[in-house]
């Protein structure tokens, strides 16, 4: 069946040769011709040498998930070749290196292979086997382009943007694209059944991943003080945030900087650094990813008690243990929900996309001056590391950033006593004062038991005096996290609830089961503690299908620890493959446990 | 740690430091720690030394972690900030204060257990930074708060009060500080405070990490016979190797020095130390003459005090960052975004 706009393309590659900037380009010139599209990229916990997938998915109708199927394969690895074909929906189309004997296994009925001597062309024209291996690679981009009808024009645009300071590059590029190109009109019948049209469908996006988004909100919101460990998924936030502070925090009449990051022993010692920093004053942050929260668990529960604010990323990946690292998952809820010993609860964010962890970035500090608390901010590779189509940021100056209670000079000046824990607005939060401010300000932090007089007790009363008041700044911070997103309409008895990654696949099932005249409802939680409204959204419905990327149904769990959410509404629909979650499990699942409530 | 604050009386004759302050304002809450603790003689070292140095109270910070080495800083300078943390991650929490407020004096205190077994990364860690700090090992030889257990300090052949005698080699925190070049590594004996107060004031002047490992017994669980951390041990075996006098900026030094024996230092404000070589041959600038010292001298049974090394001129984190001098967490976070028009063009390149 013949398409416009709605084609998915699969490159299979291995890494560590060059092919992700082929693939963006691919990407980017289907962007650019005003086509909505999302880019996938799933890849190894390695280097060099093992397989490697990146899919675009064309999609004038601007959905933000995978897709569940693929039109054309670029099957550029031998070593995956029968797995790759057999991912071909019926009718599709695969494309593969010809230069050598096609192997057997390449045929498949209903799908048409075409072969484009890729390697032969490169090496007719290039020198040198580097150029050969990344022109090869530009070049089934050129067969891509011709296949689907993308414009060259673009292409050679996009081309001179990112080769501006070096001509040459781009020339050498376009011929290779050339190569592809003509080859393929001379050879198949271009371009495809589904092919893309320019339209108007991305104006005021842009196209940015989740790490990106985040360390420029991080450098928006003020953050001075970056301390962390490399882990995957989690770098590239750092690595955003340095070059942001690279060219935006430095002082133009010394050069000094003012921004301060921190490569960390460890993940143990880079929330120390960031409790130490919070402590002082400063907007203070770590990124990390499952493995890192289990290690700094002890100091998000001393920074609970103490009432340190912190900014904390997990992008999560596949658990447990060093699971997958690459690949993706919402598996750290619990553990973060309630990371460390004792009676302790964190505030948490579930940004759903970019464009949320750009926002979410800077609540988060907010958030955590307000409440004096550690904030997670629930990234996951999935969001964190590929591109995503979203609006274009925005910042607004007259915003005044919240810093929380904290106790100015002059204030203390005309205190009597300054008492660190006491809650003197009955909203659970006592004024904090910073060091070296004034005399009078001074307390010790400590994680032993304390008075609401900030001294060491071992008192019951006294202790459980704070202990309590802890819990009514939990309801505080309800009121104060961003609340769901929510679509309604009162015939339907049914609602999906998800939070995070999982917002593109529900959106888009939900419209696939309206064409099936099953219409839900729908919710999208974006913090924890979770708002009234997430508790309203449930007493409305009949059954709550519970989305999530976990195997354990820990999101559900929360709702029901945290507002005493009826467990026999709340249906668990559970995608933990690691992979991102899409439209076709949701619709599948919603249909089971339909027809499962028929039968019952 | 203790709550009972200290009566607020002073007697009207004790002398002033250059803010007013009698030695009493640099007291802490009462101790409650066992009688005769090595501990209290350093608090007591720690209370005159900040005393001396004229630093405003709430311009210092104290740092601490677990133990009993860790309760120490409730039981001085109540008007400074305190931050006891979670077992051996004193350094980690000091490196971030001091990243956001690089204009307070840090003083860090530590035990043998605190950071030669958890927080071993995080003390190495630190050196390795030049973190600009002072760094105090309360170091006794056993865990005191859990009763007893040998610490990672405890000296081959050292016997306990109940089982058999330790026979793993001792982490030293005084030559891995060298092993690793920190800047400033000092070692004392609670007992002897005529040279434990100087060494302080060097460490809490010298800009970048500076060690001060103080044997410090513990009097319940390590001070018996057969104890290589006891008082009794320690008289006997000590020796000074280089002391040092501290000279505040300005002002003369007076003391009449043996030739060839006294070595002035500058530090970073203009306050010198000067160093007494007891022994005239040792070279206090020099790691591997000190290394090699110090290792000869534990094969004789000795324990070797002293400013035992100190380079007063490599950089300090936030100098080898080229970090400003203004204190992160006082910039004002307007100034630290470029704005709605920057963002546009920051965002166009992703279009």
């Amino acid at each position: 069946m013949a398409t416009i706009n709605d084609v998915v393309v699969k490159i299979a590659t291995v890494n560590g040769t060059g092919s992700a900037s082929a693939n963006g380009l691919l990407m980017k010139s289907i962007f650019r011709m005003g086509i909505p599209v999302v880019g996938k990229n799933y890849f190894p916990s390695n280097i060099q040498g093992l397989p490697t997938w990146y899919e675009v998915r064309v999609t004038g109708a601007g959905y933000q998930s995978r897709s569940d199927r693929v039109d054309l394969m670029v099957a550029m690895n031998a070593q995956t070749y029968a797995s790759d074909l057999a991912d071909v929906r019926p009718g599709g189309y695969l494309l593969y290196d010809s230069t050598w004997p096609r192997q057997k296994e390449l045929h498949r009925d209903g799908v048409t292979v075409l072969g484009v001597p890729l390697s032969r062309l490169c090496n007719e024209n290039f020198e040198g086997a580097r150029a050969r291996i990344l022109m090869k690679n530009i070049a089934y981009v050129g067969v891509v382009a011709a296949l689907l009808d993308i414009d060259l024009a673009v292409i050679t645009k996009l081309l001179e943007e990112t080769f501006a300071a070096k001509k040459h590059l781009v020339d050498s590029n376009m011929q290779a694209i050339r190569l592809g190109y003509d080859y393929a009109q001379q050879h198949f019948s271009c371009p495809l059944p589904n092919k893309v049209q320019a339209m108007n469908g991305t104006a005021g996006k842009i196209v940015i991943d989740g790490n990106t988004a985040a360390g420029l909100g991080c450098m928006y919101a003020g953050a001075t003080v970056g301390a962390w460990y490399p882990i995957t998924p989690s770098t590239s936030l750092m690595d955003a945030f340095r070059s942001f502070c690279t060219k935006y925090r430095v002082e133009p009449d010394t050069g000094a900087r003012t921004f301060c990051i921190i490569q960390a022993e460890d993940e143990l010692a880079a929330i120390g650094m960031v409790l130490g920093a919070a402590w002082n004053g400063a907007r203070a942050f770590t990124p990390t990813s499952g493995p890192g929260i289990s290690l700094m668990s002890e100091f998000i529960g001393f920074a609970y008690y103490a009432e340190i604010p912190a900014v904390i990323f997990d992008v999560q990946r596949t658990g447990p243990s060093t699971g997958m690292p690459t690949r993706t998952q919402q598996s750290d809820l619990m553990s973060c929900a309630y990371a460390s010993h004792g009676d302790t609860k964190h505030v948490l964010l579930f940004p759903a996309n970019p464009h949320e962890c750009f926002e979410m970035a800077q609540s988060a500090f907010d958030l955590a001056e307000r409440l004096q608390t550690p904030v997670i901010v629930m990234s996951d590779l999935d969001i964190g590391m590929n591109d995503w189509m979203v609006p274009d940021f925005e910042f607004d100056e007259s915003r005044v950033p919240d810093r929380g209670k904290v106790v100015t000079a002059d204030e203390l000046e005309k205190m009597e006593k300054f008492y660190r824990y006491m809650d003197v607005d009955g909203d659970g939060i006592a004024p904090r004062s910073l060091p070296g401010v004034h005399a009078k300000g001074s307390y010790f932090t400590r994680g032993s038991g304390h008075s609401r007089y900030g001294s060491y007790t071992e008192d019951s009363a006294a202790y459980q005096d704070v202990m309590d008041r802890l819990l009514v700044k939990w309801e505080t911070a309800r009121s104060i996290v961003p609340g769901p997103e929510i679509e309604y309409s009162k015939f339907n008895k049914a609602g999906i609830l998800t939070i995070g990654s999982g917002d593109g696949a529900c959106l888009e099932a939900r419209d696939r089961l309206a064409a099936q005249k099953i219409n839900v409802n729908y919710c999208r939680v974006r913090a924890f503690p979770f708002s009234n409204a997430v508790r309203e959204f449930i007493a409305q419905h009949e059954v709550i299908y519970v989305v999530e990327q976990n195997r354990d149904a820990q999101l559900r769990s929360m709702l029901m620890l945290d507002i005493d959410a009826e467990p026999t509404k709340l249906v668990p629909l559970l995608h933990y493959n690691g992979m991102p979650i899409n439209a076709g499990f949701v619709v599948q699942r919603v249909l089971e446990e339909i027809a499962k409530g028929r039968a019952a | 740690m203790s709550y009972i604050a200290k009566p607020k009386v002073a007697h009207p004759s004790l002398p002033k430091n250059k803010l007013g302050l009698t030695a009493r304002d640099y007291e802490g809450t009462v101790s409650t720690l066992c009688a005769g603790c090595g501990h209290d003689s350093v608090t007591a070292a720690i209370i005159q030394a900040v005393f001396q140095l004229n630093i405003e109270p709430h311009m210092l910070a104290k740092m601490s972690g677990i133990g009993c080495s860790s309760k120490t800083p409730a039981y001085f300078v109540s008007g400074a900030h305190g931050f006891n943390s979670v077992h051996g991650r004193m350094p980690s929490v000091t490196t971030g204060a001091n990243a956001a407020n690089r204009a307070l004096t840090y003083i860090g205190v530590s035990g043998d257990g605190d950071s030669l077994s958890i927080g071993a990364g995080q003390f190495v860690h630190a050196i390795r930074r030049n973190l600009n700090m002072c760094y105090i090992i309360e170091n006794n030889g056993v865990y005191g708060l859990t009763k007893g257990q040998f610490s990672a300090s405890a000296d081959v052949g050292s016997k306990p009060k109940k089982g058999e005698p330790n026979e793993m080699e001792p982490i030293d925190p005084v030559s891995v500080a060298l092993a690793l070049g920190a800047t400033y590594v000092a070692r004392s004996f609670s007992g002897d405070k005529e040279q434990l107060v100087p060494l302080i004031q060097g460490a809490l002047t010298h800009k970048g990490f500076a060690l001060v490992d103080v044997i410090s017994p513990c009097v319940t669980f390590n001070d018996h016979e057969g104890s290589t951390k006891s008082y009794k041990h320690t008289r006997q075996f000590y020796h000074h190797v280089v002391d040092a006098d501290f000279v505040p900026p300005a002002a003369e030094i007076k003391a009449a020095y043996e030739q060839g024996s006294s070595m002035p230092v500058e530090l970073h404000d203009g306050s010198r130390i000067v160093l007494r070589k007891v022994d005239k041959a040792y070279d206090p600038t020099s790691r591997a003459a000190a290394f090699a010292y110090l290792r000869e001298r534990v094969n004789a049974g000795e324990i070797t005090t002293g400013l035992l090394y100190i380079d007063s001129l490599r950089k300090e984190m936030h100098e080898v960052m080229g970090n400003t001098s203004t204190p992160l967490c006082q910039l004002p976070l307007e100034s630290l975004h470029p704005g709605a028009a920057e963002l546009k063009k920051i965002t166009a390149r992703y279009r």
